[in-house]
């Protein structure tokens, strides 16, 4: 280890005399997520290996979005690394405001990291982003409701089966709703999951000509299905549920399914937060059998803003939060179940890793979804639950508004999707596509 | 009266401020119309040219600009009303004499010293969860189904919770009109055998006319700008998109700065179209 | 007799008011409370008022993982700072304006105040790409002066109603006696405006406090007040309500403790010239 660090600190010496040399202090904007503020406890490791300081900018992720999103574009410098996902990535590199990482050293074995997650984190084969962690989405259920009702969950379920078993499982006398699911209007949010379920009933985005498509049978299947069987099975008020609602839902035991990102399984399954805890098993996100499932893919990755002035000791942080060793050191101060999942393929290869009941189904939904064909039809966007382009945040959370409103009661499904198809098409014609 | 001495002096002593204003309102102003009839795009490569009017017919063209004009004036017209009528109220009883009055006072106030955004957090998550609220758990404490505060009634939510903030500050300014009020007339009209409400029409309302203005325009300056409080609670769904948050999502989620732009334009003549109205009102009463 | 009603009514307003007054407080206690629960304790159903575990774990997570000393300093100083600058400017202004009125004072005023109606969100890229060419994007000296424009023209209203209520007879005779200007603004009118100027000075220091827009845009790390310690503590994934509540109450209770000390103060000042 220290050996290699030593290594390591030649090599950067040799390519940044000045830099490397001074202790130098970074800013990094992240995210409030539990992996980043438990990577934030463990900075003292880093200045001790490196000698350099970090200064945290921990933010609430729509805040966090408006602040990076607005820094970079300006140019402004605010940050030296910063945490964004697989949506700005590509965009954000093709517009040159990245530092590539291609250069990162040999120990660190770039080559580790899931090619799904490196690709939805490159654009033109550069890497722009190193993924801290990543996620798909998958079933999370209850086995002794499952049981009780008399049902078996297949290891990859149909919408049908869920539908039928979200009903079955109900009981509202006891507080049990079948399913919970997000409703919660925001790209990132209820946006994400409905587009995700709408993959697999074969809807998407745009068609070749960036015609917005919710007019097509495809979405209007989608969000009835959706609106019906969370009318007979959901919970009270699930218009306003997101992830984190549904997440104290679940703990508390008032959902039979939940099919959410997979980082919730370490949370569902911790004893000390949740009451059901040891009656959680996974499976794979349904489908329809149209080839595609209703799974999504997400990464929270570093990136270094270009033009920052220190670079280097950026690239050092990020070598070191998305490592390998970081990996290993968090196993062994707080066990295998809480290191970043979803990053590297050598964690899946790890036997005591492997022993981590969520494991396996994590790693098989992150395998089973592919930003570059995410649609049944071509479409010609990248992303599963989102299309990778500048004005699609804007869009699809104007868009996910008016669904909200749809599953509050307020306007009927039509309503909702005749008003999505106005706003995509009007945006997108403001954008110059169409 | 004043010689010619102190009125340039007093030119003198008021220009910092003045200068300093008007760089404040022309030099963003400025920047604004220039923003507002380019195509600037940040994520496309920022400066497009110059497109004239295009973003403002854009932005008054969508679907999205009436509803947040009328949603802008729904919310400050509900605060301002509940505002005004309970602030009277409670500062009729808390000018009545009672124990502990200096108590009731710091605990009446008090929301006025809360962040915007920790209000809005609190009330979201801790009163107005369908699930974990403390109004849902009173609502199934009788026995009926829990509102879902932010989908079913989100516009009432919002300007309950933008009046609890604002409350305090409505109830101090007319307290201390009403602690002004010459008790010898109300006294007096007792006396004659007039009803307590003929005496609060007759003589405290109208004596409070001048309060009840100042809280109008105040707070009108204030509520046309709330953002906090939509950002966090509904975030612009379920019809709660203000002009001041269409303006923000143009800008920052849809990252397209002229066409924000040119809604700030119209942002600024709409607060001016309100202003000009309420001076009308409010100004008579001021120049009293 | 009268005694005896008068007393039944003391007694009936002091329990509505108590009641009304405890309602609007409520809020607040319970945050309070809150932040001494554990989390699953925060969501427990039925509620639990006061017969939890209090516990200080929350404040002990949240000092360990935020700075809160810095953000604490940095709302004190872009608070107080903006204040006093504001003052420094408005008082001249104020003085002239109420003292020597001309025909446009009134305009000026009005324009003054409409300046506060622009929305800021729509200027944010403007204002930042000039913090950038400045240098002064995250620091403290660029939220003080945009802190105090913002505030300037209520700190000048503010000031402008309380130097009317001055009998100007008194100024006139301090001028017979010879006082200068300087000297009339500072051993004549400010003495005399002391109660108004806290007053101003309060609310103010409240509304900078408070103000999360700019705060929270226009810093990264150095400079960041309470307000974008508070943007660190909305929902996370997880449970949350306990640390939020101990979060909350943090960035709240330097001001309320303010607040409460001083609302003598700011309720004998805070008129803006509504009583006459």
């Amino acid at each position: 280890m220290s050996i290699k660090t030593k290594l390591f600190a030649a090599t950067a010496l040799s390519l940044f005399s000045v830099s490397a040399l001074t202790a130098e202090t970074i800013t990094i904007a992240t995210v409030n997520n539990g992996d980043m503020i438990r990577m934030q406890g463990y900075t003292d490791d880093f200045t001790a290996k490196t000698g350099h300081k970090v200064e945290w900018v921990t933010l609430e992720e729509n805040v966090l979005r408006q602040r990076v999103t607005t820094d970079i574009s300006t140019k402004g410098g605010a940050f030296d690394i910063m945490t964004i996902g697989m949506y700005e990535t590509p965009i954000w590199g093709a517009n040159g405001w990245l530092v590539g990482l291609n250069d990162l050293s040999a120990e660190y074995d770039a080559a580790d990291i899931l090619p799904a997650m490196a690709g939805g984190l490159s654009h033109d084969g550069t890497l722009f982003a190193a993924p801290f962690y990543g996620e798909s989405s998958m079933i999370m259920y209850r086995a002794d409701l499952m049981e009780a009702a008399g049902l078996e969950m297949p290891d990859a379920p149909s919408w049908s089966f869920i539908a039928k078993a979200a009903r079955k499982m109900t009981d509202r006398e006891n507080d049990v709703n079948g399913i919970c699911l997000r409703g919660k209007a925001g790209w990132g949010e209820g946006g994400a999951f409905i587009t995700a379920m709408s993959n697999s009933f074969g809807a998407r985005w745009f068609d070749e000509e960036w015609n917005a498509q919710f007019d097509t049978r495809e979405w209007s299947d989608t969000l009835n299905f959706f609106v019906n069987m969370m009318d007979d099975a959901g919970p009270a008020g699930y218009a306003t549920n997101g992830f984190n609602e549904n997440l104290s839902l679940f703990q508390q035991g008032k959902c039979g399914m939940w099919i959410d990102a997979t980082v919730a399984a370490s949370f569902v399954t911790n004893p000390a937060d949740s009451t059901v805890a040891d009656k959680v098993s996974f499976a794979l996100a349904p489908d329809t059998g149209l080839g595609k499932r209703s799974n999504w893919l997400w990464a929270w990755a570093l990136a270094i803003p270009a033009g920052t002035q220190k670079e280097a000791a950026a690239k050092e942080f990020i070598e070191w939060a998305t490592s390998k060793e970081y990996i290993d050191l968090v196993a062994s101060k707080e066990g295998w179940a809480n290191v970043p999942p979803g990053a590297r393929t050598s964690l899946y290869n790890n036997p005591e890793y492997q022993k981590v009941p969520f494991a396996q189904m994590t790693l098989n939904s992150i395998l089973s979804a592919n930003p570059q064909s995410s649609t049944v039809e071509p479409s010609p966007y990248v992303g599963v639950q989102f299309a990778a382009i500048p004005e699609f945040a804007g869009i699809a959370t104007e868009v996910s508004q008016e669904f909200s409103a749809a599953y509050a009661g307020q306007q009927t499904v039509e309503e909702a999707l005749a008003k999505a198809q106005a706003i995509t098409n009007e945006a997108m014609e403001a954008a110059g596509y169409r | 009266m004043a010689t010619h001495h102190s009125r340039s002096a007093a030119r003198l002593m008021m220009a910092p401020a003045v200068v300093l204003l008007l760089g404040w309102m022309l030099v963003p102003l400025t920047m604004t119309l220039y923003f507002s009839f380019k195509k600037y795009l940040p994520l496309r490569g920022g400066d497009l040219g110059w497109v004239g009017f295009d973003n403002y017919v854009r932005f008054v063209s969508s679907s999205a600009f009436w509803p947040s004009v009328l949603t802008t004036l729904t919310i400050v017209g509900g605060v301002l009303v509940i505002t005004v009528v309970f602030g009277v109220l409670l500062a009729i009883l808390l000018n009545q004499p009672m124990w502990g009055q200096g108590f009731v006072r710091i605990l009446v106030i008090a929301p006025f010293f809360v962040m915007p955004t920790v209000s809005a957090l609190v009330w979201k998550n801790m009163f107005m969860d369908p699930n974990y609220g403390l109004l849902a758990h009173l609502w199934e404490f009788f026995g009926a189904q829990p509102v879902e505060w932010l989908s079913q009634a989100s516009l009432q939510s919002i300007v309950m919770i933008v009046s609890w903030q604002w409350l305090p500050f409505a109830t101090l300014i007319l307290l201390t009109a009403i602690q002004s009020l010459d008790s010898e007339q109300l006294e007096a009209a007792e006396m004659d055998g007039a009803p307590a409400l003929m005496r609060f029409a007759f003589i405290t309302l109208p004596h409070l006319g001048r309060a009840i203005a100042v809280v109008l325009l105040i707070q009108t300056i204030f509520l046309l700008s709330i953002f906090a409080e939509i950002f966090v609670t509904t975030g612009g769904a379920f019809g709660t998109k203000t002009l001041t948050y269409l303006i923000f999502q143009r800008v920052l989620e849809s990252q397209n700065v002229g066409l924000g732009s040119a809604g700030g334009v119209y942002a600024i003549i709409l607060a001016n179209i309100v202003a000009i109205f309420l001076m009308r009102i409010v100004g008579k009463n001021l120049d009293k | 007799m009268a005694r005896a009603v008068s007393q039944r009514r003391k007694i009936l307003f002091t329990v509505a008011a108590w009641s009304v007054g405890v309602l609007i407080f409520f809020p607040i206690l319970w945050t309070i409370l809150t932040s001494f629960k554990t989390e699953a304790q925060a969501i427990a159903d039925p509620p639990i008022f006061l017969g939890f575990d209090w516990t200080l774990e929350n404040y002990s997570a949240v000092l360990e993982r935020s700075n809160y000393g810095r953000f604490l300093w940095n709302s004190i100083i872009i608070a107080g700072g903006s204040t006093l600058l504001g003052i420094l400017v408005a008082v001249p202004a104020a003085w002239s304006m109420a003292f020597v009125p001309s025909k446009r004072t009134k305009d000026i005023l009005l324009w003054m105040l409409s300046t506060k109606m622009l929305p800021a969100v729509g200027v944010l890229y403007p204002i930042y790409l000039l913090c950038i060419h400045l240098g002064v994007l995250d620091s403290k000296i660029a939220l003080v002066f945009i802190l105090m424009l913002i505030n300037l023209p209520i700190i000048v209203w503010m000031l402008y109603t309380y130097f009317k209520e001055i009998p100007s007879e008194i100024l006139e005779a301090a001028r017979m006696d010879g006082a200068t200007l300087k000297e009339e603004l500072l051993y004549v009118l400010t003495p005399m405006a002391i109660p108004g100027i806290a007053s101003t000075i309060l609310l103010n220091v409240i509304l900078a406090w408070n103000e999360a827009f700019w705060t929270l845009n226009l810093t990264a790390a150095k400079a960041a007040p309470l307000t974008a310690f508070i943007a660190s503590y909305s929902s996370p994934e997880g449970l949350f309500y306990a640390k939020l509540s101990a979060a909350s109450t943090m960035a709240i209770a330097p001001i309320l403790i303010l607040g409460w000390f001083s609302q003598k103060q700011l309720v004998s000042g805070l008129t803006f010239g509504a009583v006459k």
